[in-house]
């Protein structure tokens, strides 16, 4: 079956699942799981550059950033605009910026292009208040988008609506992604990063690959970010800082590198470790500055555990246990 | 695989390489026929890797000409030159440690794959025939080279002599026109160096192969020609014969007039 069939099914299968867990659970655990959809969209790009072509970003927040701040603009300023076509213009733009970046960080290495990404996610959040007129200084953008359509009125909520958009999006999404980390060009890019010299002298355009997965990341890391502003109807410069893009890098490695998977533990871990800390917080009565970087705590302690006790990530420690259990089964039986 | 016009498929033409005031290779010239052997050596420090590596693209000479089926090669890029139908082997193997040996294999055929850039992006169009075909071709090279069953290894795992045979079965997965053989014999047994002989006059038939070695008996043995360099000069050319019986050749590998042996230990050539 060629890849993309597979991962289009693949897909269906995977939106069906949440569909049916959007059913099962509560409104308010709507906008949770569609938290999970955009931000394990955001990681799987990351992994693809990361995990993929070996090159290390720490500016993919910045990504997100542009895409979250190209989807209030068109809401605000082209409002007749339906929501498929300014998603389209975000890819649109998240690909033409991550071209520009990419060209100029493509002949960087490891700890030099880490810098340089890092520069991004410094800086940008900064042009919210150069241009404040038009990106809103740091209050951001405020936006309203249009909730579940009529015909559905009873039937889901609008955060269930918003939830099933989202993970529409992010569904196809991981297809292409996975069809391409499996395909020729994933391929050529593991060959990038395992070995350049080797990967040239095969016939592999070595910079072209490199910039080629720098561009898919940040076209998956856009338009999670304009997922992100539909669901959350505000941008703000102040979620999109270097934290986010440390964030994202430290849930890829807990989640673990290897796999898209490890996206989804990664992207569930930064969701919901919040989400328990916060409550943590409260239910202990910890005042508000111990309730505000609570999380942060928490994330790094379960990132420190995790990698101390499964150096693969939770990905790699659920296919050894996979393999383990094979191992038994095979030994009882035979 | 038949050229067009030219008989010589690659030349080299006063070929110069200047690292600051080190002088690594002066005025070489070298040329290499369609279905020939060419041997390159000489003692330690003579040239060969560095003129191996001008061959091969990795690094552009201070001055000279390096013609590709009668063109000059113009500055491209390495991938170009693989692209054009070079492959080498690398002393260090530099096999691809994440991926798979069949992956590794796959990458050396990827310049075979015909479909564009939109069916590498999106996995449509000619994608799916494309890596059908590679995995085929890449099979059937991992089977030439009696490696097939480690396919899904990594190779990491597997021992030297395999992996030696998987960096050759990655560069003729790519149907080369011109082989480059970077030491193929160091760290093969007796045994399997002869077994490595038949199996380059074997490629031969399909394809040109330059090799840098130490080991006298192989050289001697597949080439039809054999370039001695020293200090950076080609001192001697010709058939094994010829180059066994020239006396600068003696001089510059042992400072006598004793003709050089064959033995397999002699081969590197310490200069006393």
């Amino acid at each position: 079956m060629p890849l993309p069939v597979r991962h289009l099914l693949l897909a269906a299968l995977g939106l069906a699942a949440v569909a049916g867990l959007l059913f099962v659970t509560g409104d308010l655990t709507a906008l949770r799981v569609a938290a999970v959809g955009y931000t394990m969209l955001a990681v799987a790009g990351l992994q693809l550059l990361v995990g993929g072509s070996g090159q290390v970003s720490l500016g993919h927040g910045a990504f997100m950033m542009i895409g979250a701040y190209t989807m209030a603009l068109l809401v605000l300023h082209q409002p007749s605009l339906p929501l498929a076509a300014n998603l389209g213009v975000i890819v649109a733009v998240s690909v033409v910026a991550g071209v520009a970046v990419g060209a100029a960080t493509a002949r960087l290495h490891g700890p030099y292009l880490a810098g340089a990404t890092l520069i991004l996610a410094v800086g940008l959040p900064g042009l919210a208040h150069r241009y404040h007129q038009l990106l809103g200084g740091s209050n951001g953008l405020n936006i309203r988008t249009a909730g579940a359509p009529p015909f559905l009125d009873g039937l889901v909520t609008t955060s269930e609506w918003r939830a099933l958009v989202v993970w529409t999006t992010v569904v196809l999404g991981l297809a292409a992604l996975a069809t391409i980390s499996a395909g020729r060009l994933g391929r050529r890019m593991r060959a990038v990063r395992d070995d350049e010299t080797a990967a040239a002298m095969a016939g592999v355009p070595v910079g072209a690959t490199k910039v080629a997965a720098f561009v898919i990341a940040s076209a998956a890391g856009g338009l999670a970010g304009g997922l992100q502003a539909y669901v959350l109807g505000t941008v703000t410069p102040g979620s999109f800082t270097l934290v986010l893009s440390l964030t994202l890098l430290a849930a890829l490695v807990l989640g673990g590198i290897g796999s898209l998977w490890g996206a989804l533990w990664a992207s569930i871990a930064i969701v919901y470790l919040d989400v328990w800390a916060t409550d943590l917080a409260r239910a202990a009565d910890l005042g508000r500055d111990v309730e505000n970087n609570l999380p942060v705590v928490f994330f790094g302690v379960v990132l420190i555990l995790v990698l101390r006790f499964w150096p693969l990530g939770v990905h790699g420690a659920l296919r050894d246990l996979g393999a383990r259990l094979r191992v038994a089964g095979s030994g009882t039986s035979s | 695989m038949t050229t067009t016009a030219p008989e010589h498929l690659l030349t080299a033409d006063g070929v110069t390489m200047r690292f600051g005031g080190l002088t690594a290779l002066d005025d070489v010239g070298l040329r290499v026929d369609p279905g020939t052997v060419v041997g390159l050596i000489g003692p330690n420090g003579a040239g060969k890797t560095t003129l191996f590596n001008v061959l091969s693209g990795v690094l552009r000479p201070t001055r000279g000409v390096v013609s590709w089926k009668g063109a000059p090669r113009s500055g491209g890029r390495t991938h170009h030159l693989a692209r054009a139908g070079i492959a080498r082997t690398f002393q260090g193997l530099n096999l691809f440690p994440m991926m798979t040996v069949l992956g590794n294999v796959m990458v050396g055929a990827d310049r075979l794959a015909r479909g564009g850039a939109f069916s590498l992006v999106s996995g449509l169009g000619r994608h799916h025939r494309d890596e059908r075909e590679l995995r085929e071709r890449a099979t059937a090279a991992l089977e030439r080279f009696g490696v097939g069953e480690h396919a899904h290894r990594l190779p990491g795992t597997l021992p030297y002599g395999v992996q030696k045979q998987v960096a050759l079965a990655r560069a003729c997965a790519g149907e080369p026109e011109l082989l480059l053989l970077d030491e193929p014999a160091s760290g093969l047994s007796g045994h399997e160096t002869a077994e490595l002989g038949e199996r380059i006059r074997e490629l031969s038939k399909d394809m040109a192969v330059v090799l840098v070695e130490h080991h006298m008996d192989l050289v001697m043995d597949v080439c039809d020609r054999v370039v001695v360099l020293d200090f950076g000069r080609v001192i001697s050319t010709g058939t094994p014969e010829e180059v066994q019986a020239d006396p600068a050749v003696t001089r510059a590998y042992l400072g006598t007039s004793d003709v050089p042996s064959t033995g397999p230990d002699d081969g590197n050539g310490d200069r006393r």
